[in-house]
Order: structure tokens, then C-alpha cells, then sequence
């Protein structure tokens, strides 16, 4: 049963790091909105030239 | 009028009997409520937008009236841009717009999308939680006017920030609650793993070293939980004790303390009980409840933002001949401003040239334009709808009324009144009882076994607490708060499902909580051979002309109208012009009559007709109300049966409240109340022992609202009001108010329950348990059982019986009448 007395420290090390992980994460804002990243992936798609004509090349 | 039958393409509300308006999308007409939402909904189509139809999870707000370009002038020019925007890297400039009308992630896809059509544009994020959105541009390339005119024309009002500190502190709040919350998530889960073999062991044996060492490294682990994670309630308790009240977070830290400096004592002195699964998880239930209830205020909104609504950050100043925009905090007192038609005045003042009319409804509630002729009072944050104005400023920035009124809100905020007093009722009947029950388990050990009479009656208070409060109470009104989530109501604060289920008393507000807040004509009554459709089809011809809100209510009509010429607008009278050659008056009786030299029929007197009059007669009579909603009446019936009074306290005309209170039940009401008279109204009803919920939608109800013991806001009305409210209504619609009274006594009830239960199971167990009259893994079980036991108690809430309507509650359920 002495392996425990690695086994534990190490757990604590790794909490210690997610820990660590995540405030990096909040600090860093990643978890300030939730929900619009989701949309993102409709974003690339179909976005329309900047010269005022759609992919089609039909006026907007 | 009856409820129309299919919702608007855009809004999705209800179209109103006989309206017909069709939006152009794809080839295909799309019915819709009104000519804002029209064209909000053919700009998003013509854009290429459609797929915001598709994804939203949420109707978009109505667009009353179809969007004005030149409100946003004064941002077109770039040295007041420059005043109001930060600058950004390459020249580029950056700026903060608060969004009206958000209401999903795919609005915020939307804006998203709408902006970056625009050349120049180079960056843009949406926050939907907040509502806000930052945009960077290049001014060489786009103007910021631009911008905020294709916000607003996709139906999201922008109001942009000059400042965010209220932005700032929210961000900071909830980033520093995330990291009390992860700490306590993982010091729980640490703990419990070395709490399972710890509780094996108790049983089946083992080593002693191994066993000091998992209560050892369960300490350790705990330290943080107990002092960072559990901060914050160590805090609130010491504000409450200074103030000499007690609140929700003395039991709570007394729990947390007692239990976590007992437990390190007994792991130091290697023997005796260890609590540490029992802290770190109570630490961590209640920072994730904590932490919901954060969420939802956010949501809420703070008073700074309700003020970046409503007064322009921009005017018009004039120096003689020359206007120059300037921004409003630069006014000073005895400045000249002009307001255009559909402007918001920045100031409060006095007419010098024009003749206005004002709608005063955020102030006053009134729900008709007030005439401002040259000498009038002109209040900061009311809209101009008559002609042009030009207006002596009085009274600038924190001396308006409006600052006046947010000033009393913010006062009634800082003294919190409902809030303590609810948290003080639960804090102190549990006290009472657990105190009670440790005094019980001394007294009895004491005749028993004097040496283990303290260890036993420490280790009732230790378990009892965080079991009872860190479950029963939390886990019920999580469940509470996600059924009612669920049904289109918000609660910003959980103190009040508890006062909720005690309401004797409700205030309504009128307009815009009873009513929809919007005139329509109700009843057409022709005078000559014309038939109704033909009278409306004129009436809306001229009405075309004008910007009084008695228009609004011709043109949601959704007569196609003709052309109009030769129209004048007779101020406080109405309007004269010529369609399809005749000569026409619409207006009040006498005026319309007046073409003709005509007599005014008896029965239009008294009551609020407008007249259609042509050189031959009168034609027609329109009555215009403020519809009342469809639910109200019911909502009103049903909240009677659950016990509660209704009383209209109104700052609108005494005839138009009593006729509202006649329709939707209501007994009692006063009119022509304003903010401060509507609380000293509620102040009586309080003296008298009532419990008092406000239900309200404007600025003039947000005193009422805060200092009600519960208060509703409509999902639809200001945001002042919302900031005040426990409550918010999302769907706009009172349909769920019977319901969430119901389910907030219900909620009641399984709290009580809950209680009782784990203070009385505790009390029996573990003395028991404690001196080995029990094997321990059977009193680890039936702690596990019981914790059990109450979450399913509490998870009865969520899933709450239903009608065949679909409704939480329905008056055929006498059970629920508590």
C-alpha cells in the first residue's frame, strides 16, 4: 500500500495544474461568452464581397 | 378585438383581427404585425440574412415603427466620433453599443453578420448575455452613423456606450465567482475520494498511517476551499452582523466555520471525526446556486445600462442661425437645443418656439401625447413626436428628472428592504430549530453519558448544517428556477420565490402590463353611405401625415390608405386634407364637424371617438384603445383564487382606468398617480401587514418595483424596470404569473419539507451513529439516503403537472390553493 504515498502527491500535482489551466482560461477571457462562438461556424460561408455583389455576383 | 390567428413572420406576436401587411421575402409574402417589423424583415432578407429565421430560438422584438435614419447623424460627424470612441491600432477607432431587442445567440449572429457587410468593418463581437457589442472600423472607410443605422434597421436598436464600467465590474464579478467555483468543484472532488476509503476503512479495517494520511491530505486540500471558495459568505455575514440583521450567510459561514475547524482539530489530534467531505461540498453547492443567481441578475441588467437607453448621448445645439451637434453632458443650463420630430430630448427644459407633442408615457404612463406649446416643461428622455422644437435647456445631466427618479431607485436598492427581510425569516427559523435540536441531543446525552454530551451535540450542528442548507433549500429552488426558466420567466433573485409564495396584494401597473401598451382602432361607426373599410382606407390617408401616436393606431391597422395632398396638421385638433378630391377632416368631434357645420351626435360624446368629416358630414367615428391584453382578465381571475387582491395603480386618465379595470376584473384602482405617489401607495398597503407583489413594464413603475416585496417586470418593457424586478415575464405575456405563484408556494412547501427531514433524521442518526449503537457503513448509507431523499423532494419541482393548456397551474387544480 506504499505506493499511495506516491500516488496521492501526484494526484494533487495534476489538480493543482488543471487548476492552474483554468484560471489561465478564465483570466483570459474564454469563458466571458458562451454562446456566440457557436455561431461562428455559419460565418465563413456566403459572406458576400465587399464591393456590394453577392457570391453570385448579382447585385445585393 | 380578438386575438389574430397566425403570429408575425418577425415578432411573432399575435397580428391584430383585420391587419394585413405582407413582407417580401424570397418571392413569398410573409405575414406580419406592422410596418416596422416589415421592414426590419425585408432589410434581413435583402441582405441575405434569411438564416437568422431559421436558427433563432427566440421571437425578435417587435419593431414598433419603422426605423428612422437621421437619428444618427451626429455620428456621421468625425470630431464628436472621435470625442465619444476609442482609437485602436492603424487609425482604426472601437466603440461599445448596447443592443435593444437581443434576445438569442442568433441575433447576436445577426448583428454579427449585418456589420460585417459593410466595408470597413474590421472587427465585431457580440456578447448576447450582455447584450453588447464592440465594434472597430476604419473611419477612412465607414462612418459609425452607418453602422448604427444597419444595427437598427436589422430591428437591434444599438445605444452606443461612451463608457463601460459596469461592463468592467460584471466581467470581473463573474470571471473571480468562476474561480471560487472551480476551486470548490475540485477541492469536493478530491476530498470525496479520499472520503470513500476513508468511510470503507471504517469498517474494514485499515492501516493507521494510511488512514491519517487521506485525512491529512483531505485537510490540505480543503484549506482553499474553505478560505478562498468560501469567501464570499464570510463576507456577506460580516456586513449583516455589523448591521446588526442576520441573513442567509451567518448559518452558513457558522456551518462552513464550525465544521471545518472541527474537523482540522480532529485530524491534528489524530482522532475523533472528520468533516471535510461535508464542508467542501456544502462550499460548493451553494457557490454554484450563488453563482446561477449571478448569471440571471447580469442578465437583469444594471440601472447605468437602463440610463444609456434612454437619454441620447447627443444634441443638437443652437446658437442663433448655427446648430452644432455637441454631446449632451457638454449642455449647460440656458443652452438652446432643437429636437426634431422622433427625437429623444437630452435635457430637461422649457419650449421657446414650436408646438410639440410629447409622449411622456416612461414618466407618467399616460398613454396619449401630451401638447407642449412655447412655455412648457420638456423632460429629459421624452420623445418628441409633433413638429420641431426649440427648447431653453433647464436642467442638464444628474439634476433631470429621470436622473431623479434613477436616483430614488438607486436608494430603495441600496436600503434592499424585501431582500433581507426575506433571507432573515428562512435564516431564522432555521436557526431556531437546529439550535433547538443541539440544545435537545445535550440534554439528553447529558442524563445518558455527561463526557459525550458536547461531542454529540457538535456533531448535530456540524452535519446538520451543511447537509440541510447546502441541499434542501439550494436544490429546490434550482429546480424552481429552471421550471420557471423554462416557461418564459426569469428570476433575478431567488429570495424571492419564498416572499412570492407569501404575496397577499398585488399592484398592476396599466399600460403596458395590462394593455399592450399600443392604441388600436377598436370600433368603426359610419355616418354615411362609406362602408368601414372605405373610412379607414381615407382615415389612414391622412394619418399617413402625421407623427401623433392616434396615427400609429390608424396605420397598424393595416388599411392600404391612398395618396393625401394639401394636408395641414390643426394642433390639439387633428388633420385637414384633401383625398381622392374631397375635403377631409380627422380629428376630435367638433373639429371634424366643423367642415360640414354638421351636429355632433350625443353619443360620441364623453367617450374617446375620433371623427372622419367631410363638407357633407361627419363620415365616421373611430373609438382607439389601449387594447387590454388577452390573458389579463383570466390571469387576474386566477390570481384571486390563489388568495392575492388586485389593485391598478396608474398614471394615466381616470376614465381609461376604470374602464381597463372594469374589463380585466380588477376592483380597485387609482389614476393619475405619479412615481413617487404610486410607492406611497404601496407603503400604505405595507403598513398594513400586506405582502405586496408590483407587476410593471416603465420607468415611472420602477420605484413601485423596488420597493415591492416581489416584483415583475414585463420581458418587453423598459430597462429600468427589469433591473428593479425579482421577476422578469420574457414572453411578455401574464399567461404564467398564476403559475409561478403556485409553483413559488409549492416550492415552499418542498423546502420546509426538505428541511424538517434532515434536521429530524440528523438529530435521530447521528447521535446514534456517532457512539457505535450502529455499524458506520449503515450510518454512511442512510446519510447518502437521505441526502438522496432530498434532492428527489426538490426535483419534483421541475417537473410540475400540466393542463391541457400547457400552463404550470390551472384554476381546476384546488390542491395548489394554499
Amino acid at each position: 500500500m506504499s505506493i499511495v504515498y506516491l500516488l496521492i502527491p501526484l494526484g494533487l500535482v495534476l489538480v493543482g495544474l488543471g487548476l492552474w489551466a483554468f484560471f489561465w482560461a478564465v483570466g483570459s477571457g474564454q469563458f466571458d461568452d458562451l454562446d456566440s462562438p457557436g455561431w461562428s461556424i455559419f460565418e465563413d460561408d456566403q459572406r458576400p464581397k465587399a464591393d456590394g455583389t453577392g457570391d453570385d455576383g448579382k447585385p445585393r | 378585438m380578438t386575438r389574430g390567428g397566425s403570429p408575425c413572420f418577425h415578432c411573432g406576436e399575435a397580428i391584430p383581427a383585420g391587419t394585413v401587411i405582407l413582407a417580401r421575402i424570397h418571392q413569398r409574402e410573409e405575414a406580419v404585425c406592422c410596418h416596422g417589423c416589415k421592414a426590419v424583415a425585408e432589410f434581413i432578407s435583402g441582405a441575405g440574412l434569411d438564416d437568422y429565421y431559421k436558427y433563432r430560438d427566440a421571437a425578435a422584438a417587435r419593431a414598433d415603427e419603422v426605423p428612422r435614419t437621421d437619428r444618427w447623424s451626429a455620428y456621421d460627424r468625425p470630431d464628436l466620433v472621435e470625442r465619444l470612441t476609442r482609437p485602436e491600432a492603424d487609425g482604426a477607432r472601437s466603440i461599445t453599443v448596447l443592443l435593444e431587442g437581443m434576445r438569442c445567440s442568433a441575433c447576436s449572429w445577426l448583428a454579427d453578420k449585418a456589420l460585417h457587410l459593410q466595408s470597413g468593418v474590421l472587427d465585431v463581437s457580440v456578447n448576447p448575455a450582455t447584450a453588447r457589442a464592440r465594434l472597430v472600423w476604419d473611419p477612412a472607410k465607414v462612418r459609425l452613423g452607418d453602422l448604427l443605422r444597419v444595427l437598427e434597421h436589422v430591428g437591434l436598436r444599438p445605444h452606443p456606450l461612451a463608457g463601460e464600467p459596469a461592463e468592467q465590474f460584471a466581467i470581473a464579478e463573474r470571471r473571480t465567482a468562476l474561480k471560487r467555483l472551480a476551486v470548490a468543484g475540485f477541492g469536493m472532488m478530491q476530498v470525496m475520494m479520499f472520503a470513500v476509503p476513508l468511510y470503507i476503512g471504517e469498517s474494514s479495517g485499515m492501516e493507521a498511517d494510511i488512514r491519517e494520511l487521506l485525512r491529512l491530505v483531505s485537510m490540505l486540500v480543503s484549506v482553499p476551499v474553505a478560505l478562498y471558495a468560501g469567501w464570499p459568505f464570510y463576507q456577506g455575514a460580516w456586513q449583516a452582523i455589523r448591521a446588526r440583521s442576520i441573513s442567509m450567510d451567518v448559518p452558513v459561514s457558522i456551518g462552513i466555520v464550525l465544521a471545518f475547524v472541527a474537523s482540522v482539530w480532529n485530524a491534528l489530534r489524530h482522532q475523533g471525526e472528520v468533516y471535510f467531505d461535508s464542508v467542501t461540498m456544502f462550499v460548493f453547492f451553494l457557490s454554484l446556486g450563488r453563482y446561477v443567481e449571478m448569471i440571471a441578475r447580469h442578465r437583469a441588467g444594471s440601472v447605468a445600462d437602463a440610463l444609456a437607453r434612454l437619454a441620447p448621448v447627443t444634441a443638437r445645439r443652437a446658437h442663433g442661425a448655427a446648430v452644432e451637434d455637441v454631446q449632451a453632458v457638454e449642455l449647460q443650463p440656458g443652452d438652446e437645443i432643437l429636437v426634431r420630430t422622433g427625437e429623444v430630448f437630452a435635457a430637461d427644459g422649457s419650449v421657446i418656439e414650436g408646438d410639440g407633442r410629447v409622449d411622456e408615457s416612461m414618466l407618467t404612463g399616460e398613454s396619449t401625447a401630451t401638447p407642449k406649446p412655447v412655455g412648457a416643461t420638456v423632460h429629459a428622455g421624452t420623445h418628441n413626436l409633433g413638429a420641431p422644437l426649440r427648447v431653453q435647456v433647464t436642467a442638464v445631466a444628474d439634476r433631470t428628472v429621470l436622473a431623479g427618479i434613477v436616483a430614488l431607485l438607486e436608494r430603495a436598492q441600496a436600503e434592499r428592504p424585501r431582500l433581507a427581510k426575506a433571507a432573515d425569516r428562512a435564516a431564522a427559523w432555521f436557526l431556531g430549530r437546529i439550535l433547538f435540536g443541539a440544545a435537545a441531543v445535550f440534554a439528553i446525552w447529558w442524563f445518558v453519558d455527561p463526557t459525550r454530551a458536547f461531542p454529540a451535540a457538535l456533531a448535530v450542528l456540524v452535519v446538520t448544517c451543511p447537509c440541510a442548507l447546502s441541499l434542501a433549500t439550494p436544490a429546490a429552488i434550482a429546480a424552481a428556477t429552471a421550471a420557471l426558466a423554462r416557461r418564459g420567466v426569469l428570476v433575478a433573485h431567488s429570495d424571492a420565490l419564498e416572499t412570492l409564495a407569501r404575496a397577499t396584494h398585488i399592484l398592476w401597473d396599466k399600460t403596458g402590463t395590462l394593455t399592450r401598451g399600443l392604441i388600436r382602432v377598436e370600433e368603426i361607426r359610419t355616418f354615411a353611405d362609406l362602408t368601414e373599410t372605405d373610412c379607414l382606407r381615407l382615415a389612414v390617408a391622412l394619418e399617413r401625415m402625421s407623427e401623433h401616436p392616434i396615427a400609429k393606431a390608424f396605420l397598424a391597422s393595416g388599411s392600404p390608405g391612398t395618396t393625401a395632398s394639401e394636408v395641414e396638421v390643426v394642433a390639439g385638433q387633428g388633420l385637414e386634407g384633401s383625398v381622392d378630391g374631397r375635403r377631409l377632416r380627422i380629428g376630435s368631434p367638433s373639429f371634424a364637424a366643423g367642415l360640414s357645420a354638421a351636429r355632433v351626435p350625443a353619443a360620441l360624446e364623453g367617450e374617446s371617438w375620433v371623427c372622419l368629416g367631410g363638407l357633407d358630414g361627419l363620415l365616421a367615428a373611430f373609438r382607439l384603445t389601449d387594447q387590454l391584453r388577452p390573458e389579463a382578465g383570466e390571469c387576474v381571475a386566477q390570481l384571486a383564487q390563489l388568495g392575492l387582491a388586485s389593485e391598478i395603480a396608474s398614471g394615466d386618465e381616470a376614465v381609461c382606468v376604470a374602464r381597463i379595470a372594469e374589463r380585466s376584473g380588477v376592483t380597485s384602482h387609482a389614476s393619475r398617480l405619479r412615481p413617487e405617489e404610486k410607492l406611497a401607495r404601496l407603503k400604505a398597503l405595507q403598513a398594513e401587514g400586506k405582502v405586496v407583489m408590483a407587476v410593471g413594464d416603465g420607468i415611472n413603475d420602477a420605484p413601485l418595483l423596488q420597493g415591492a416585496d416581489v416584483a415583475v417586470a414585463m420581458g418587453h418593457g423598459s430597462a429600468l424596470a427589469q433591473t428593479s424586478a425579482d421577476l422578469i415575464l420574457v414572453r411578455d405575456s401574464l399567461e404564467e404569473l398564476p403559475g409561478t405563484v403556485a409553483l413559488a408556494r409549492r416550492t415552499q412547501r418542498i423546502v420546509r419539507q426538505n428541511l424538517t427531514w434532515s434536521i429530524v433524521y440528523n438529530l435521530l442518526a447521528l447521535p446514534i451513529a456517532a457512539f457505535g449503537l450502529v455499524p458506520p457503513w449503515v450510518a454512511a448509507i442512510g446519510m447518502s439516503l437521505s441526502s438522496v431523499a432530498v434532492v428527489l423532494n426538490a426535483m419534483r419541482l421541475s417537473r410540475s403537472p400540466r393542463d391541457p393548456q400547457g400552463r404550470i397551474w390551472s384554476p381546476s387544480r384546488p390542491a395548489e390553493v394554499a
